[in-house]
């Protein structure tokens, strides 16, 4: 065991978890997940049934609509939720640029102007970014107050030299990033080597300093859901500011059935020892109907408090543009088409 | 500030109405009045007493609707008679391209129809549009395959006739679609009468089957209240009753009907339990709880209203349940956020208060989420009772509302004592991530259907129906055909044999008069295993051929009946879990042993008869039958069930229980044999009374029971006079079901006493039946009346 590892855990023991009830009054609202010891008693208790958990999913958007004026509104607030993502071999400076002066300024102003909602309140939640990436999108988005993320160690397989990877942490958190996306070693879930994952997600938290962690579980390689749960919650043990679905490089993203069950984690967590922590899907979420449904699955299982960008994101790239459209046909009773957005 | 702006901050729901125009304008176009539906078209709406359907949301009145009397029931049944030959003459394919049309138009029609079933019975627009609705169309569509495929899957039967229909107020579509859909599939006409409070989508049905172009008459549409229903209950020229509704209207119609010869299916009341295991995933049994008990505001036959939870999970279930309370929505039950809408009628509403205050008087602590609900409508709030002993009233009582009551356990086998204890068995659920534990659980609840970590599902291709006073017969699946024919040489009832009975003690006597004394041979009782006296220690002679005194059998009495009943109870759950295979060897060797004994059996028989080698033919006969129930005992398999979900439904043949079985007086070995074979395969332990005329053959096949390894309390034997017999064993409420070959008034008197317990029954009505033949006395309607469907889902996937 590493030092770095040994120190988080020490840090970890320090904090003894009490178990408010998930009242919001008794939450520590603002507080950072300072973590805890790892409780394998807890973590091996965990149980999902899957086919329950499907029908749950299935539910929250039949038992729940949104429409008109609170539609709008509601995608609205699913923009600055928004992750604003590139995350390809292709990507250059000029296109995280573009990036950037989207995240700005995500949805046309006079769709804002005619929904009387203020633009300098209307900004995506991040932009996320490779490494490599991260200087260029810090100086475009200087002085919007937008945080940059960065992907990181050895996104997303994950399989790099432990102290490579986190000197990858280091080296974008001194580039200027101020969320850090971490992949963890899915071998250590299918495994059921909690130490081990506890230990590399502690020390990548350790690595990260005041940059915010996100630990990207890659859901669709851990097979169960009883997996994805134990995951998350080994995670959250380990200090993780937010829980993340996928790298949107694996087989099969964010799905609903998947976000349900961590979303669940969140929670237990919330009820053991007070902290919150966030929950951000990624990948595969295109369509304003699908970010509705995040939201209705976040609203009903963790409640409306947790309908912000510090305990809520979508990871995704083309969701603004379909949000745009649909905003625009409240708007103008019309329905829209992708050109007469400002692409990102 | 905008409301967009506002709302960015709330995050609220907002509004967001299912458009009721569609509905309205189809009220209007029947100017908010309507008649019956008889012979193809609506009656009169202005003639006759009427009274008005409300919207239970508003407390408005949607509609005024015809209260049926006796003529128009009786027009309504005549034009079923009517239409029913060319119905059943159409054939397979014909019927089913009718069913397959009703199925396309409900499908065609389906937002229409789960608007107007919102607004007249006040459920969530959720709930009729993605369950009631799809689920109604599904139904047509599996039946239209079953009637494709009735010559193929029931040669030999045909259909009972005229069916009549009442079906209550909880699912009006949907129960209509589980009655309609197979009795058509099958052949017979309907006269359907929907509940007073929710008549309106069964007139729309009708409407469309005039426009798909079913003929006239073969369904028909009589409004009204429960005088409409008892006037069709008591119609002469119904051959059959299929209704669903609460025990006590269950209970006056099979009192009703009693010695009609109608068939009757029912499917009444319960009080499901709802069984949380300590290793189940907890998040999903709250979900569970929201669907099994504030589904359609827990106005639902099988919603599991008492929760069983492990005592060392109880405070986090209790936890997460309220918690999960406090964010269901109830409102306008045309909204589509809403979870929870209306009660059906104010009275109902009072019906659930007057309780929930009767529960809170017990001691029961009441919690209910702090919003509140609204006051327009009739509405009530989801509750969840806490320190109710199990016999208390809202663990006991059907609330039909949105109640649940939540005790602890602490074992499995105290989970199965506390789930079984009620006197309903309709429905169960159970919790668990073990699937060893669910799947020893399962056949232990007794309950028509089990859900495993799953809860109130239905589909057309699985059986639904009761155990115990929650009815009996099945609707859905193969099983639930059988409810709509009959096989077809059952032309009616026959005169019953006529036989010399047996004479009480002192009579005749003198007859007996062998050259040479033999040695007194006595037949007892056979109880439990072991030969008894009689309580009254009196006897009966039995007569002969020609009148000569052959013997004498006990005269058992009330206690007797009561004391085989026990012996059979305590021998039944041992019974059952043997494996088929093990009750299969004991009756080969119960049929060795009998070939053993051949001439014997052959002589007594033709003591009795008179002609030898007839009795030496049933004799061979009951060994072939014996042969063939040993046959059958490990082959009288269930189904898997292909519903739509990733899971099996097991649809398993448990046997009925303790069963009373009244013999018919002509062959008096076979006939026993016939009868207790089939049941005592299948796992029941029966009570037997056998025949009057000839009971020495059952009381000599009883000393075969004790050689053939036949455990005691199996098979009871209680010989006497069926007079002073039979009304203790119908009426008795630990018999679970009766059989009884006799008069048709006996018949009527046996199913009049079965009431207490709605035991099943099947009665023969004096109708003869040849039982050398085959498939008069063979049958595998044998079987199906030895055994119950339990359908077990269980969904899988990891």
């Amino acid at each position: 065991m590493s030092t770095t590892e040994a120190t988080a855990r020490e840090r970890g023991r320090t904090t003894v978890p009490t178990t408010p009830p998930l009242s919001p009054g008794l939450l520590r609202v603002g507080e950072r997940n300072p973590g805890m010891p790892l409780e394998l008693d807890w973590v091996r208790e965990v149980r999902v049934n899957r086919s329950a958990v499907e029908r749950r999913a299935a539910t929250l958007g039949t038992r729940r609509s949104v429409k008109k004026a609170w539609q709008a509104a509601w995608l609205l607030k699913a923009v600055t939720l928004i992750d604003l993502t590139t995350l390809s071999g292709d990507d250059t400076a000029g296109r995280v640029r573009r990036l950037c002066a989207k995240a700005r300024r995500p949805v046309r102003g006079d769709l804002l102007d005619a929904l009387e909602v203020d633009p300098e309140r209307l900004r995506v939640a991040a932009v996320c970014v490779y490494h490599q990436m991260v200087e260029t999108a810090v100086t475009a988005l200087d002085g919007s107050g937008i945080p940059v993320a960065a992907v990181s160690t050895g996104f997303p397989h994950g399989l790099n030299p432990f102290p490579q990877r986190l000197q990858e942490i280091r080296a974008s958190v001194d580039a200027g990033a101020r969320e850090i996306d971490i992949v963890v070693t899915r071998g250590h879930v299918l495994t059921g080597a909690w130490e081990a994952l506890y230990d590399e997600v502690a020390a990548f938290r350790e690595a990260s300093g005041a940059a915010h962690l996100k630990t990207i579980l890659a859901t669709g390689e851990l097979a169960t859901l009883r997996n994805v749960a134990r995951a998350s919650l080994v995670c959250m043990m380990a200090g993780a500011d937010f829980v993340k679905t996928s790298t949107g490089k694996e087989g099969v993203n964010a799905t609903l059935p998947v976000g349900l069950t961590m979303a669940r984690a969140v929670r237990a967590y919330a009820e053991r020892t007070g902290y919150s922590v966030g929950f951000k899907p990624a990948g595969g979420i295109r369509t304003a109907k699908q970010s509705l449904l995040w939201l209705i699955l976040m609203k009903e299982e963790l409640g409306t408090g947790w309908l912000r960008p510090e305990l809520f994101r979508f990871g995704a790239s083309s969701l603004l543009g379909d949000i745009e459209r649909q905003i625009e046909h409240h708007v103008t009773g019309r329905y829209s088409a992708t050109h007469r957005h400002p692409m990102a | 500030m905008s409301k967009v702006a506002e709302v960015f901050e709330t995050m609220e729901y907002g509004p967001a109405p299912e458009a009721p125009d569609r509905a309205l304008a189809w009220l209007e176009r029947h100017g908010r009045t309507f008649g019956h539906f008889i012979d193809g078209a609506f009656t009169d709406p202005a003639r006759g007493e009427r009274f008005e359907t409300a919207n239970p949301a508003t407390a408005e009145s949607l509609a005024t609707v015809l209260q049926g009397g006796e003529d128009d029931v009786a027009a309504a049944v005549a034009a079923a008679r009517a239409a029913q030959p060319a119905w059943w003459a159409a054939g397979p394919h014909i019927r089913a391209r009718h069913l397959y049309a009703l199925a396309r138009r409900v499908q065609k029609h389906a937002r229409l129809f789960a608007v107007l079933e919102t607004m007249d019975n006040g459920k969530p627009i959720r709930e009729s549009r993605d369950l009631d609705i799809p689920l109604v169309a599904r139904h047509f569509y599996h039946h239209a395959g079953w009637a494709q495929l009735m010559e193929e899957e029931l040669p030999g039967y045909e259909p009972v006739g005229v069916v009549g229909q009442i079906i209550p107020w909880n699912f009006p579509m949907l129960m209509l679609a589980w009655k309609i859909a197979p009795a058509l599939a099958m052949g017979n006409t309907v006269v359907l009468k929907p509940a007073e409070f929710t008549p309106l989508t069964a007139l729309l049905f009708a409407e469309l089957c005039h426009d798909a172009g079913l003929p006239p008459g073969v369904v028909n549409v009589v409004t009204g209240d429960g005088r409409t229903g008892a006037a069709l209950a008591a119609h002469p020229d119904v051959d059959k009753i299929a209704f669903t509704g609460s025990t006590e209207v269950g209970r006056a119609i099979r009192e009703a009907t009693a010695g009609s010869g109608k068939k009757l299916s029912l499917e009444l009341g319960g009080k499901s339990p709802f069984v949380v295991f300590d290793d189940a995933d907890l998040d999903s049994v709250a979900e569970g709880v929201v669907d099994a008990i504030w589904f359609n505001q827990g106005q639902v036959c099988c919603a599991g209203s008492r929760i069983l939870v492990q005592e060392g999970v109880a405070a986090a279930l209790e936890r997460k349940l309220r918690a999960r309370m406090e964010t269901l929505r109830m409102g306008d039950p045309l909204d589509k956020s809403v979870d929870m809408g209306a009660i059906v009628a104010p009275v109902q509403l009072e019906r659930i208060r007057a309780l929930v205050e009767q529960g809170r008087a017990e001691g029961a602590e009441v919690w209910q989420p702090s919003w509140s609900a609204p006051k327009d409508g009739w509405f009530y709030p989801p509750t969840l009772c806490t320190g109710c002993a199990p016999s208390g009233t809202l663990a006991q009582v059907e609330v039909f509302g949105p109640v649940v009551v939540l005790m602890t356990f602490r074992t499995p086998s105290e989970a199965v004592a506390l789930a079984n204890d009620t006197r309903y068995g309709l429905a169960a659920s159970i919790w668990s991530e073990n699937i060893n534990l669910a799947l020893d659980v399962a056949p232990k609840i007794k309950a028509g259907t089990v859900w495993i970590n799953c809860t109130n599902l239905f589909d057309a291709a699985s059986g639904f129906g009761g155990y115990r006073e929650s009815g009996y017969g099945r609707e859905g699946g193969k099983e639930g055909l059988w409810e709509y024919v009959r096989p077809s040489w059952e032309v009616g009832p026959a005169e019953a044999t006529e036989a010399s009975p047996a004479v009480p003690e002192g009579a005749n006597t003198a007859d007996i008069a062998p050259e040479t004394p033999s040695v007194d041979r006595t037949a007892k009782l056979y109880i439990g295993g072991k030969q008894a006296r009689p309580d009254g220690d009196a006897s009966l002679a039995v007569n002969g051929h020609g009148g000569r005194v052959v013997g004498e059998v006990g005269r058992g009495n009330r206690k007797d009946v009561r004391n085989a009943v026990e012996a059979a109870r305590k021998a039944q759950g041992g019974w059952a879990t043997r494996t088929a295979h093990n009750r299969a060897q004991i009756l080969y060797y119960l049929a060795e042993n009998l070939e053993a004994r051949h001439a014997e059996l052959a002589a007594r028989l033709a003591a009795f008869s008179g002609d030898a080698a007839d009795a030496d033919a049933e004799v061979g006969a009951t060994v072939a039958r014996l042969f063939a129930y040993a046959a059958w005992a490990d082959k009288w398999d269930g189904r898997v069930h292909a519903t739509p979900l990733r899971n099996v439904t097991l649809a398993m043949h448990e046997p009925v229980g303790v069963v009373g079985l009244v013999c018919p007086d002509d062959r008096p070995l076979l006939a026993f044999t016939a009868t207790v074979a089939p049941l005592i395969a299948l796992g029941n332990a029966v009570v037997v009374v056998p025949s009057e005329t000839a009971p020495l053959l059952a009381t000599d096949f009883y000393q075969l029971l004790d050689t053939s390894d036949v455990p005691g309390g199996v098979v009871n034997v209680v010989t006497g006079l069926r007079a002073e017999l039979v009304p203790t064993l119908a009426a008795h409420d630990d018999v679970d079901g009766i059989w009884h070959f006799g008069s048709a008034e006996d018949a009527a008197e046996v199913e009049r006493s079965s009431t207490g317990n709605m035991k099943q029954t099947w009665v023969s009505r004096g109708m003869a039946r040849d039982w050398m033949v085959p498939h008069h006395g063979e049958a595998e309607v044998f079987l199906r009346r030895a055994c119950q469907v339990k359908n077990i889902w269980v969904p899988y996937g990891e």
